[in-house]
């Protein structure tokens, strides 16, 4: 059994409206030094593989669905944990 | 002319789109469920607005890979006419039968309200009633209508003139200003104002029809049906 966190965020260059405006406010409370602010998703998958195929299955997931390759990159980071 | 419109669990612009294509245009029209697997013996695909899946992950993301969806790509490579409009068209980025990705609007707002587009390209299936340069007026209603390409893609979007819509005023952010775009081959649209909502002087206006005309107009002339 595997956790893995899939981590998505908007490429550099792709304007983040939610990310500027976080920014905007956290400037108005006063945290000046705050330059950016770029908003993603998180997403926590249990999966059940093998350690030879999990890394290949993580990516194809990754590639087909849970990013958007056009607008977005991923990282991802996998665990292997022991079955409860 | 027999259309289908594609129902998604949370679409909600299928009825406007039923109403405009039988009431108005006076074509024939069937709801599809997401679920079915073939689109057999109709001749234009319609994908409305609405909330598909209820935009979980990303607009458009879960829809993409519903059963009925196979159909609407082997139509559009059929050459079939495919309109996908709000949802319908984040549907079709979703899918890759058009380039880009829709990202927030750029006031973090939901825009509801029409709009004036301006008619880029009057040389499509889906705009030969419009003139270029004309004004129209349809309304928009969308939280993520904020187009995005990289330069590359819209350096050929404008080579191959894919731009039909353009907004007068940029209201979301969009690259360009781009309301609506087709394919390389023109046969498939994807636009976030809705023609739907315009085919009635009595709804503030009809411009949206001409968009519907315009597709039964080609299909009658490319099977050489007079009515």
């Amino acid at each position: 059994m595997f956790k893995v966190k899939v981590y998505t965020t908007l490429k550099a260059g792709v304007l983040d409206p939610q990310g500027s405006a976080v920014t905007n406010s956290l400037h108005h409370l006063g945290y000046e030094g705050v330059e950016d602010v770029r908003i993603g998703k998180v997403m926590t998958l249990t999966i059940n593989s093998t350690e030879d195929k999990i890394e290949g299955l993580v990516k194809e997931m990754c590639e087909k669905l849970l990013a958007n390759p056009v607008i977005e990159d991923y990282r991802y980071e996998i665990e292997e944990v022991v079955a409860q | 002319m027999r259309f289908a419109v594609i129902v998604f669990p949370g679409s909600n612009c299928d009825l406007d789109m039923y109403h405009a294509v039988k009431d108005e245009l006076g074509a024939e029209v069937e709801y599809v469920w997401h679920d079915e697997t073939s689109l057999e013996g109709f001749d234009g695909v319609l994908l409305p607005g609405g909330f598909s899946y209820g935009d979980y992950l990303r607009t458009g993301a879960i829809a993409r890979f519903s059963p009925i969806m196979k159909a609407v790509v082997e139509a559009a490579e059929a050459g079939k006419p495919v309109l996908g409009v709000c949802n319908g068209f984040q549907i079709l980025l979703e899918a890759g039968l058009l380039p880009g990705a829709m990202r927030r609007n750029q006031n973090l707002k939901f825009i509801c309200r029409p709009v004036t587009l301006v008619v880029e390209n009057n040389e499509t299936l889906f705009s030969n009633g419009y003139q270029n340069g004309e004004e129209i007026t349809v309304p928009v209603a969308h939280g993520e209508g904020n187009y995005y390409c990289d330069e590359a893609t819209l350096a050929q979007l404008k080579e191959n003139n894919q731009i039909v819509f353009t907004y007068k005023d940029n209201i979301n952010g969009s690259v360009d200003s781009i309301a609506g775009i087709t394919n390389e081959a023109g046969n498939v649209l994807g636009m976030m104002p809705h023609p739907e909502r315009a085919v009635d002087s009595l709804l503030g206006s009809a411009d949206g029809l001409t968009l519907f005309k315009s597709i039964l107009t080609h299909w009658r002339e490319r099977h050489a049906i007079t009515s």
